[in-house]
């Protein structure tokens, strides 16, 4: 891989989580309305997958999906803006953090319900096969979701199909507060992938090069009309389930045992170690990144909320003819 | 004008349009060239317009749905087949969550250009798994369509806005009136959501109905006119949008109202109509308002159990004669 993609990845990390650590601290000012769900400790997932992708691939996301938009190349500005309920945001206010969409980046949207963004992945892999160009489809998802319905179901048809899609689970091991052991009597999910008869993989999901290869080979495949591929990457969220979740089921020495696996320091050693990046050099990508975090913060804070009335507006496509009611 | 049962009609919906965009496509449980859908919509079309555009699915409603939506916020027109509606409850969340909320939620960013065409209705002794009418769940998704034709004409005239519309619809067929025959023109025509049909004008009493009530409701209308009673007969075609002017306008003039349909009566497709026009024609009435539904039960198997809880023309005469 070249050096600039490598650096270009570690950038997108540390803005990720100085993203996540931002929303964290605003939260605590009730300045986030509702509740949020922070991707920090989980972003080797994204980053490692969405480096495999081009503009005109298509990702579906989850409840947990700021990290997703953001490496797909989503703006921090709107994406902030839309967290704060404000009528600068992706969705202008309708959708908050559980739903942000950039359909101009390929984000199909983040959906809340768990699992029902594999089937909507699959369709956008049918569209892809049927309109004959050579676009991918990565669809995350967490392991709880591997329990819904839904990822039988989209998994089955998108194997039968030959969809290009990468089905990607981020297992982080809890499902809120259930252990993956009290609901799963396996260990990899990966390897339900052989029930579709389709190709499954395990990767360490705090590795973000052993993430990128992995998708490298699945987004490869799909493109090249190889059909879908399951990877299952094992992370772990640093934070709770929501911002008032303390966790406490989760044992202290495995949260200790997980943050001494921090994607980003591993990746930012390495890089060290590779020669790609310098201390000097990576203060200086902290700064850069954590500037541009407060940049949109200061644009989602200084921005409008939207007037109560348009809460009638975007039902449907022609107003109009809605209006009849 | 020629005659053709709604069954056909539904199906030059189809194919015209499959012609006329090469964005639209089809999909469905047996929908293809080996039975052409349960109840025979879609013969023909695989064989037409290839496998790859009319797709037979797993039994997979959930998928089937999905699929649709992801299809459509990505350049594609998707037509769902569901093979019964009772079964769309598989699908509820792909069809109430997803569809309906995707432009909604994304701020205006996608279109789910998604037709959902599935069989409702009783009558034909399958009991309580295949006979539903479920129409008010539906009714009750913002960000949904819901048509229900009741002719060949407004099968096919519907059908075919829904199809080139962008947003999801939710389109009702009644298995009863498949192999009913009607009208239609030779040529292309759309028959716009949200504008009602008067079936029949009359003067003493309006009756509004849906699918195959609007058939039962202008027999019963035939019958009630060789008593002098004159009926106005008013098929909505769509609950979402609904033409309450329309509705609002005959109850004003004939000053009674009889609200029939095949569903549930509580929180049904009869409760909404006749909430409307105590709201907002509540001065013209000379008389209580009375809704034909079913009663608040699952469909029964039996022959003489499901013909006692399905609305009949018997029912609906003796209810408007109650009121004029």
């Amino acid at each position: 891989m070249e050096n600039a993609k490598l650096l270009e990845m570690c950038r997108q990390m540390l803005t990720i989580r100085f993203f996540e650590e931002k929303i964290f601290e605003l939260y605590g000012q009730n300045l986030v309305p509702g509740t949020i769900h922070l991707y920090a400790g989980e972003e080797a997932v994204a980053v490692g997958v969405c480096a495999n992708l081009r503009k005109d691939d298509y990702i579906t996301s989850t409840h947990r999906g700021h990290g997703h938009c953001i490496a797909k190349g989503a703006r921090l500005d709107k994406t902030m803006a839309e967290i704060l309920g404000k009528k600068t945001g992706y969705c202008k206010g309708k959708g908050g953090s559980m739903h942000i969409a950039d359909f101009n980046m390929g984000m199909l949207g983040a959906t809340a319900v768990v699992g029902a963004g594999i089937p909507i992945a699959a369709g956008a892999g049918l569209s892809i096969k049927l309109r004959g160009t050579d676009q991918v489809v990565a669809c995350f998802f967490g392991e709880g979701a591997s329990n819904q319905g839904t990822f039988h179901e989209g998994i089955n048809l998108a194997g039968v199909w030959g969809l290009p899609v990468v089905f990607v689970c981020e297992n982080n091991l809890y499902a809120m507060g259930t252990r993956q052991s009290r609901v799963m009597l396996i260990e990899d999910i990966a390897d339900r992938a052989s029930a579709y008869g389709i190709q499954g993989v395990a990767v360490d999901g705090n590795d973000v090069l052993a993430v990128y290869e992995a998708a490298r080979m699945a987004v490869e495949r799909a493109r090249r009309g190889g059909g879908p591929t399951l990877i299952e990457c094992k992370t772990y969220r640093q934070k709770g389930h929501s911002r008032f979740d303390p966790a406490t089921y989760r044992p202290k020495e495995e949260v200790g045992e997980w943050l001494k696996k921090d994607p980003i320091a591993r990746f930012q050693t390495k890089l060290f170690e590779m020669g790609v990046l310098t201390e000097a050099e990576a203060q200086k990508m902290v700064q850069e990144a954590k500037r541009a975090v407060d940049e949109a913060t200061k644009f989602a804070m200084e921005s409008p909320f939207p007037e109560p009335v348009e809460a009638l507006e975007d039902v449907y496509a022609n107003e109009e003819s809605a209006a009849i009611k | 004008m020629r005659e053709v049962t709604i069954r056909d009609a539904l199906r030059e919906a189809l194919r015209e349009e499959m012609q006329r965009d090469n964005t639209v496509f089809l999909l469905g449980e047996d929908i293809g060239r080996y039975w052409g859908g349960a109840f025979g919509v879609t013969k023909g079309l695989a064989e037409e317009f290839g496998d790859e555009r009319v797709r037979d699915t797993p039994i997979s409603e959930s998928a089937i749905i999905g699929v649709g939506v992801g299809a459509a916020i990505t350049g594609m027109r998707s037509v769902a087949e569901i093979m019964f509606g009772d079964l769309s409850a598989l699908a509820m969340d792909q069809i109430c969550n997803q569809a309906a909320k995707i432009r909604y939620m994304f701020g205006g960013q996608a279109s789910v250009p998604l037709v959902v065409r599935t069989p409702f209705g009783a009558g034909v002794n399958i009991a309580s798994h295949h006979s539903q009418s479920l129409e008010a769940w539906f009714m009750h998704t913002p960000g949904l369509y819901v048509a229900v034709p009741s002719t060949s004409y407004d099968a096919k005239g519907l059908l075919k806005t829904a199809i080139r519309g962008n947003d999801p619809v939710l389109f009702v067929e009644h298995k009863l009136l498949y192999a009913v025959n009607g009208l239609i023109p030779e040529e292309d025509y759309t028959v716009p959501f949200g504008a009602a049909d008067i079936k029949r004008e009359g003067s003493d009493v309006s009756i509004v109905a849906t699918l195959y009530m609007v058939h039962k409701a202008l027999t019963a209308a035939e019958q009630l006119s060789k008593e002098g009673i004159s009926t106005e007969v008013i098929d909505p075609r769509t609950l979402v949008p609904l033409d309450k002017q329309t509705i609002v306008k005959s109850v004003k003039k004939t000053g009674r109202l009889v609200v029939v349909s095949e569903d549930c009566k509580t929180a049904g497709v009869s409760a909404e109509i006749t909430a409307i026009v105590a709201e907002e024609a509540l001065d013209y009435l000379d008389a209580p308002i009375r809704r034909i539904a079913e009663p608040d039960t699952p469909i029964p198997f039996s022959p003489a159990l499901e013909k006692f809880v399905i609305p009949n023309e018997k029912s609906i005469a003796k209810a408007v004669k109650e009121i004029v």
